[in-house]
């Protein structure tokens, strides 16, 4: 997964790996630690092992299947779903692709009205989960809803019989929803790349007279390629394993087939081999395009800092280049967030603020925390191994623990189920020949079983963003701080902990964000009496109460936005560290 | 050693939170797990809390419940498992992760064709497949009707594949056979107005909204939308349509249930049968009809007005299990359709 090694921060670079390394030297490091202790080693296949054992557990469902169900599958559903999948990731990755790099483009190259300000608000709808953005957008754009009755009344219409606009529920919809949340993914680590590493080249090129589009298509937009490539993957990895807003909006994709081959059809082992074609073919698609560039080279930029001079626009264009910014932000986040504060508004004077939702956020926040600071520790551990052993097997180990967030919620949680259960006997049974003492269930239906699987998910995320961090700190500090007779520990603690910090906290914040809109692996594997602010909103969603929900709903968004807003000040105030790490940066290997 | 240190904070952190968070089954506790959402299933259990003492535990899950009550076990501590929807309960049956119950009481408040004829599962509440139609409509309808050339472009219905609709093919193909079902799915498919898809409640919705005149919808959400209890918004989409109980040519109207069995493994057993016997008492199955404007399942227990003023409900004799033998059918003919597409 290309994700593993270059996410979010994108440094991309880190393109000179194992493929530098002469075949000869390369097969003799196949299997060993290649400068890392083995301890590191371990660790990370203990980590790769764990993400690995919900996979692996799908796996043993899908061989019991007897594959009856194929040739109905194939003649009715997938087609269907090949269909729709391609469509929705074909629309939402032009999409993504355009506005994330297009709006981070406008923010680092040119200086306009309300720049600083949309910089890191373009940030925001990173908050929003989609099944909230669909059904905000499903209220307000229905022919009862707000914008067509005021339409109507604008155009003298009384029926909405008599003129309504096209439904919503639709596959153009459902692009344009998933398009407007998850352009942040792409916009994040293009405006890094931006920032960071195409100035020297875009000056030139400006200075040989290249107008604005062409320094952009022509050498802004290719430069940025790895970054935009990472960033989109983990768009389109969302936007095919999303089933909230597919469900309402009406489109079946892969992940809609693999839920309902389960469901409707009673065939466990259907939808998990419906899964692992799934994951093949992402993880094909990932190859693909890292095969596609695997001649690119892109380490030039990292030995230079000068930082991109943002040119001042006139003030007809500025207005542009504003609202352009403006638009995202407005449809992604103000509108849906706008539309929940109104909802929620409603519902307080309606029904009061029913105290069990203070729990519930509590709850949220608290699962989430620890989530987080394991997935970031062991994310930590993965990019800092493969910085010191750099051979394929870490490698391999670090893309193995990645593999959880090509998996759908719902389909990692199910195989997560039998792993929990292995251990709990195992304990159990040791337990009771030992000390004739029954431990009962420990892990299966525990908080800890739901941070595991928000680690197994989340832990790509966090990984990636780290190592990219890490690549802009020279090698040459680990060699002084090692011949100086520091251990590996030390160096991590000393060196790559403050100097990878902002690509820590980012990490950090992410995982989070993603943690706290989780459901499906949420509404499975919690604990009894246990809801959290997103379980709270399905339950009520589900029941057809959304009013109630919205209250849940906003306080997602809201503490959602909060480690948004913290990515952001982080994201300014290391706009210079790095970079100082990587002007001094030698060519690795 | 930093790295290594991190790690082992947080499985540390993970094991405290296991600590912390994990339930063990206490006595005078009762754990249910349920599909049936939280809202629906809390006035009954805080009522049976007021007057026993035992306290119940919940967790509401959407799907996967047997799949986690099959992985936890003999050491799992689910009492009573609660589902929506016939095939659901079936589910449950199939995979082993309930057990039999013999209760006088239970036999005699849940009649034969709502529960599983060797005491696996009961149904405690009814909900009716009912017609959403514009104002003004006819105001008897059947099933098959609704395949009709002439409301071409007038039906809108949620997901094909949604238990409630599959429970009703279901219940086609078994009255009829396959291929009516099948070409009865196909002239409803070509009737749509929209995309299948969204919940029951944007039927009244969009047929307010002009989209569609005509849509099958759950007889409670009537209640949920027309009382208020769901805002007032949903206040005037419920005033907006009419509703009728359609019947199959010859036959009833198809209903579906909301249940409950005992976990194979339940540590409090007892307990849990008192539970259900609670859950079909009179009191009980008032506040299904009054809070869940459900039709209760126990022979003169009364509905909320609200619902009874759709009219009188004429309950199709077929059995439940019957008809959700045909369930995996009714999907697969979904798929066939391309009804969802």
């Amino acid at each position: 997964m290309a994700s593993t090694t270059e996410i979010l921060g994108a440094a991309g670079h880190s393109a000179a790996t194992a493929e530098d390394v002469a075949p000869a030297r390369r097969h003799a490091l196949l299997f060993t630690a290649g400068g890392a202790g083995l301890g590191w080693l371990l660790a990370c296949a203990l980590v790769a092992a764990l993400v690995l054992l919900p996979v692996l557990s799908l796996a043993g469902h899908a061989l019991q299947g007897s594959g009856e169900l194929w040739p109905h599958l194939l003649a009715y559903v997938l087609p269907q779903a090949l269909r729709d999948s391609l469509i929705l990731l074909a629309g939402v990755g032009v999409l993504v692709v355009l506005v994330g790099s297009g709006t981070a483009w406008l923010v680092t190259a040119y200086d306009f009205p309300g720049r600083r300000v949309l910089g890191w608000a373009l940030l925001m709808p990173l908050a929003v989960p989609t099944y909230i953005v669909a059904f905000a957008y499903l209220d307000l754009w229905h022919p009862v809803g707000a914008l067509q009755t005021g339409l109507r009344e604008l155009l003298g219409y009384s029926n909405p019989r008599d003129f309504r606009l096209p439904d919503i529920r639709s596959m153009w919809g459902c692009i344009l929803l998933l398009g407007c949340v998850l352009y942040p993914y792409v916009y994040l680590p293009a405006r890094a790349l931006f920032q960071m590493q195409a100035s020297g080249l875009i000056d030139a090129s400006r200075t040989l007279g290249a107008g604005p589009f062409r320094c952009f298509f022509g050498v802004a937009l290719p430069l940025a390629r790895p970054a935009i490539a990472v960033g989109a993957s983990l768009a389109l990895m969302e936007a095919l394993n999303d089933i909230g807003a597919a469900e309402f909006l009406g489109v079946r994709t892969f992940t809609v087939s693999i839920y309902s081959t389960w469901v409707n059809r009673s065939s466990l082992a259907g939808a998990a081999q419906i899964a692992l074609v799934m994951l093949a073919v992402v993880l094909s698609l990932i190859a693909l395009e890292r095969w596609a560039r695997r001649r690119q080279r892109y380490a030039a930029g990292a030995r230079q800092a000068a930082r991109l001079a943002p040119r001042r626009l006139s003030a007809g264009r500025g207005l542009l280049a504003a609202a352009v910014c403006a638009l995202p932000v407005l449809l992604g986040f103000l509108v849906p967030a706008g539309y929940l504060l109104v909802e929620a508004a409603k519902r307080f004077s309606y029904a009061g603020l029913e105290q069990i939702i203070l729990r519930e956020t509590f709850n949220t926040v608290l699962i989430s925390a620890i989530a987080t600071l394991a997935a970031t520790a062991l994310a930590f551990l993965l990019a800092y191994t493969l910085r010191l052993a750099r051979t394929p097997f870490a490698n391999a180990l670090v893309r193995c623990a990645s593999l959880g967030y090509a998996v759908p919620g719902t389909v990692l949680a199910i195989g997560l189920l039998a792993p929990l259960a292995w251990f709990d006997a195992f304990i159990d049974s040791a337990s009771t020949s030992l000390f004739g003492l029954s431990t009962g269930l420990l892990l299966s239906g525990s908080g800890a079983a739901l941070a595991y699987a928000y680690v197994a998910r989340f832990l790509a995320v966090g990984s990636g963003g780290i190592e990219a961090g890490f690549s802009k700190i020279p090698h040459s500090m680990d060699d002084a701080a090692r011949s100086l007779g520091a251990s590996a520990g030390r160096v991590a603690r000393r060196v790559h902990l403050p100097l990878g910090w902002p690509a820590i906290a980012a990490a950090m914040l992410l995982i989070f964000v993603d943690c706290m809109k989780e459901l499906p692996a949420t509404l499975l594997l919690r604990p009894l009496n246990f809801e959290t602010l997103a379980t709270h909103l399905y339950g009520e969603a589900a029941r057809g109460t959304y009013e109630s929900g919205a209250i849940a709903a906003l306080l997602i968004v809201l503490a959602g936005l909060l480690p948004i807003v913290l990515l952001a000040r982080v994201g300014q105030g290391s706009a210079t560290a790095p970079q100082a790490g990587a002007a001094a940066a030698v060519p690795s290997v | 050693m930093k790295a290594v240190q991190l790690f082992r904070r947080a499985t540390l952190g993970a094991a405290c939170a296991s600590a912390f968070f994990s339930g063990a089954a206490v006595a005078e506790e009762i754990n249910l797990y349920t599909t049936r959402e939280p809202g629906l299933v809390q006035p009954l259990l805080q009522a049976y809390t007021a007057r026993t003492g035992v306290k119940v535990n919940t967790v509401f899950m959407k799907d996967g419940l047997p799949e986690r009550v099959a992985s936890e076990g003999a050491r799992s501590p689910a009492d009573v498992l609660m589902a929506v929807d016939v095939n659901a309960l079936v589910d449950m049956t199939e995979k082993g992760v309930t057990q039999p119950v013999k209760s006088a009481a239970l036999e005699a408040a849940v009649p034969a064709n709502l529960r599983d004829p060797a005491g696996n599962w009961f149904a405690l509440s009814m909900r009716a497949r009912t017609l959403y139609e514009v104002k003004g409509g006819p105001s008897s309808f059947t099933y098959e009707e609704l395949a009709e050339p002439k409301y071409k472009g007038k039906v809108c219905l949620r997901s094909g594949q949604h238990p409630y609709n599959t429970a009703l093919i279901a219940h086609l193909i078994a009255r009829d056979g396959e291929a009516a079902a099948e070409s009865w799915l196909r002239g409803v498919k070509a009737n749509l107005a929209r995309k299948a898809g969204g919940g029951d409640r944007e039927v009244a919705r969009d047929i307010m909204g002009g989209l569609c005149d005509f849509g099958l919808a759950n007889s409670y959400y009537v209640g949920l939308m027309r009382s208020g209890a769901g805002g007032p918004e949903q206040q005037k989409w419920g005033e907006a349509i009419d509703v009728v109980l359609p019947t199959f040519k010859n036959g009833g109207t198809h209903v579906n249930v909301a249940g409950a069995a005992i976990a194979k493994h339940a540590p409090n057993k007892e307990q849990a049968v008192k539970l259900l016997e609670f859950l079909v008492s009179d009191e009980a199955q008032a506040i299904y009809a009054k809070a869940n404007f459900e039709y209760p399942v126990k022979q003169g227990a009364a509905v909320d007005p609200i619902i009874g003023k759709i009219g009188t409900l004429k309950v199709d004799a077929l059995p439940l299990v019957e008809i959700a033998k045909h369930r995996k059918a009714a999907s697969l003919l979904v798929d066939k359709v391309g009804f969802d597409n």
